[in-house]
């Protein structure tokens, strides 16, 4: 953040947070994105009204509270650049509340609103990136804006599974490089190395680079990126620009190596985004496993599933990767075929990515797929079952960090060039 | 003197009637400010951490939401400690307001399980049934008093 920059206000509506032992690691999270926390002040007559307004009848009073506070906001009483929205992990009470809230919050207003469920082990590392990427929603517009590439820019995505290199000139992709992520450093620069190469250029020819991922900050102070962003905004720009639909609205969906987003997109510019990453068995990682033990290449798994019809009849429940695990090993000694295990595979991961996620996100077409799992057909079939829609799979997918970061890096070409000219 | 649990445990009216009547209050100023007062904390605003609701896994099980077991670390020891408790149904908020409903339902079912003498009422919605209501808090700690003697 600028030192003159104005920290995001973000207000905080929350249940528990502060008996759960986690309002520090809240606390913490916003600073190192610059924004700044604060619980929205109402009086006992505005919580009174505000929870006859709406109609919910709840019993917890810090719930009622949360109502009052979102009240507030929406009518303009406290103004608030983003809202921060969440509650005890495994309280049914207030998972309706907050799902009610998020709703409500979008519906009648335009402020970002992330919502989320916690427990005491919830990080300020786990709340990091859904902060950051509220903040730039929230404050960053402008960086969103970006619906054209210019110049040679470069964008690094430091992925939990896998790192990948996109060059970009004049709007057209130059040079690629994808590697599995081992060390940090060293498999950004041999993504650099090969997406150079592809490019035919050298590290001096990029005028601007931006960095993504889990690796973001330690790469991107590497290699003395311009702009290090969170992988919500940045993959959701990148998505909606390969897929041509920055006009209007659309809704992402990237099921990752450890966790899975869902962004609805307006626009081009992200508005609420859920990002999941408890249960590793509603996760790409899952599907790396079932190839494994399927005995075929991650990249063969997508042709296998389509030779099944979708797997619906193989009994698979990946909500828990352990278990998910047990399931296959089940299903391959009952008798089942391997290709209707590898659809049931398929079907179990989109099952939870559909129960857990997109319930919270308003799903709007185009449904656009990114990110390696997109690749594997079978996973792209039954999210669109799932949903019934048609998915668009845009070109480059498993790049879509890399392209979004070339892309919106671009802004800093034109500013360099307006300081030379200057 | 006997160690009387108030149910809203953030009453401060009940707070003070039990002082008056020359028994300890066991509610949330106790346990907060201990919280508070611990040196080397920084978890504001009520320095809670962590390892908070973990302790609270001796009155809650692992599954019932951080919030609750979080809380019941507060509560809990106070329970342990009590010598009889006074509960008031529906409180208005101004009289005392505890933030989590599945906290106060293990809360009132705890007290009432401990064998003590208790004393229930309803939050009063008159001013003669407000009388009446302080007479009743009156009555039992004066009766708490001569059990204690």
């Amino acid at each position: 953040m600028n030192k003159n920059e104005q920290p995001v206000r973000i207000a905080q509506i929350t249940c528990g947070a502060e008996y759960s032992g986690i309002q520090n690691e809240i606390t913490s999270a916003a600073e190192t994105v610059g924004a700044k926390m604060f619980y929205p002040d109402v009086v006992l007559k505005d919580v009174k009204r505000a929870y006859k307004d709406f109609g919910l009848p709840v019993k917890s009073p810090d719930l009622k509270l949360a109502i009052a506070r979102a009240e507030a906001i929406v009518e303009g009483r406290i103004e608030a650049d983003g809202i921060f929205i969440a509650s005890c992990f495994r309280c049914a009470e207030a998972a309706i509340v907050r799902n009610e809230l998020r709703r409500y919050i979008i519906e009648n207003s335009k402020i970002p609103v992330v919502s989320y469920s916690f427990n005491e082990r919830t990080g300020a590392s786990t709340l990091l990136t859904r902060l950051e990427a509220l903040s730039t929603i929230a404050k960053r517009r402008s960086l969103m804006a970006r619906e054209v590439q210019v110049g040679t820019t470069m964008g690094v995505d430091s992925g939990s599974s896998t790192t990948k290199c996109i060059i970009m000139r004049d709007n057209e992709i130059i040079g690629t490089g994808w590697r599995p992520t081992t060390d940090v450093l060293k498999s950004a620069d041999d993504v650099i190395d090969l997406a150079l190469k592809e490019a035919d250029l050298k590290i001096s020819d990029i005028e601007a680079t931006a960095t993504t991922g889990y690796g973001r900050f330690l790469v991107g102070k590497h290699l003395k990126a311009d702009l290090i962003q969170e992988e919500l905004t940045v993959n959701s720009k990148g998505a909606v620009y390969l897929a041509n639909a920055q006009k209007g609205f659309a809704t992402v969906i990237d099921i990752g190596g450890m966790d899975n987003k869902a962004i609805s997109v307006n626009d081009g510019i992200p508005g609420s985004f859920t990002m999941g990453g408890i249960c590793a068995g509603a996760s790409g990682r899952f599907l790396e496993m079932t190839a494994k033990r399927l005995d075929v290449d991650i990249t063969e798994l997508g042709p296998l599933s389509m030779e099944s019809e979708g797997g619906e009849n193989v009994p698979m429940n990946s909500y828990c990767i352990v278990f998910g695990t047990q399931s296959l090993v089940n299903a391959l000694a009952a008798g089942y075929k391997r290709a209707d295990v590898a659809a049931a595979a398929c079907h179990s991961v989109a099952q939870q990515v559909y129960e857990q996620q997109l319930q919270e996100v308003d799903i709007k077409e185009p449904v656009i797929m990114v990110g390696g799992s997109a690749l594997i057909q079978g996973l792209v079939r039954a999210m669109g079952r799932m949903l019934r829609t048609e998915v668009v799979v845009p070109h480059h997918a498993q790049y879509i960090g890399a392209v979004g970061g070339a892309l919106i890096s671009s802004g800093f070409v034109d500013k360099k060039e307006k300081s030379k000219e200057a | 003197m006997a160690k009387v649990f108030i149910y809203p445990a953030t009453s401060l009216i009940l707070s003070d009637l039990v002082e008056r009547f020359g028994h300890e209050p066991l509610g949330s100023a106790i346990s907060i400010r201990e919280h508070v007062q611990t040196p080397g904390f920084d978890s504001p605003p009520i320095q809670m951490t962590s390892e908070d609701p973990q302790k609270g896994l001796k009155w809650a099980a692992v599954e019932v939401p951080s919030g609750v077991r979080g809380r019941m670390s507060l509560y809990g020891p106070l329970v342990e400690q009590a010598e009889a408790a006074i509960i008031i149904d529906e409180p208005d908020f101004a009289f005392g307001c505890m933030g989590c409903a599945r906290t106060n339902e293990l809360l009132v079912f705890m007290l009432r399980e401990k064998d003590m003498p208790r004393l229930e009422l309803r939050y009063p919605a008159t001013k003669e049934e407000g009388v009446t209501f302080v007479a009743k808090i009156k009555q039992f700690l004066k009766d708490l008093e001569v059990k204690h003697e």
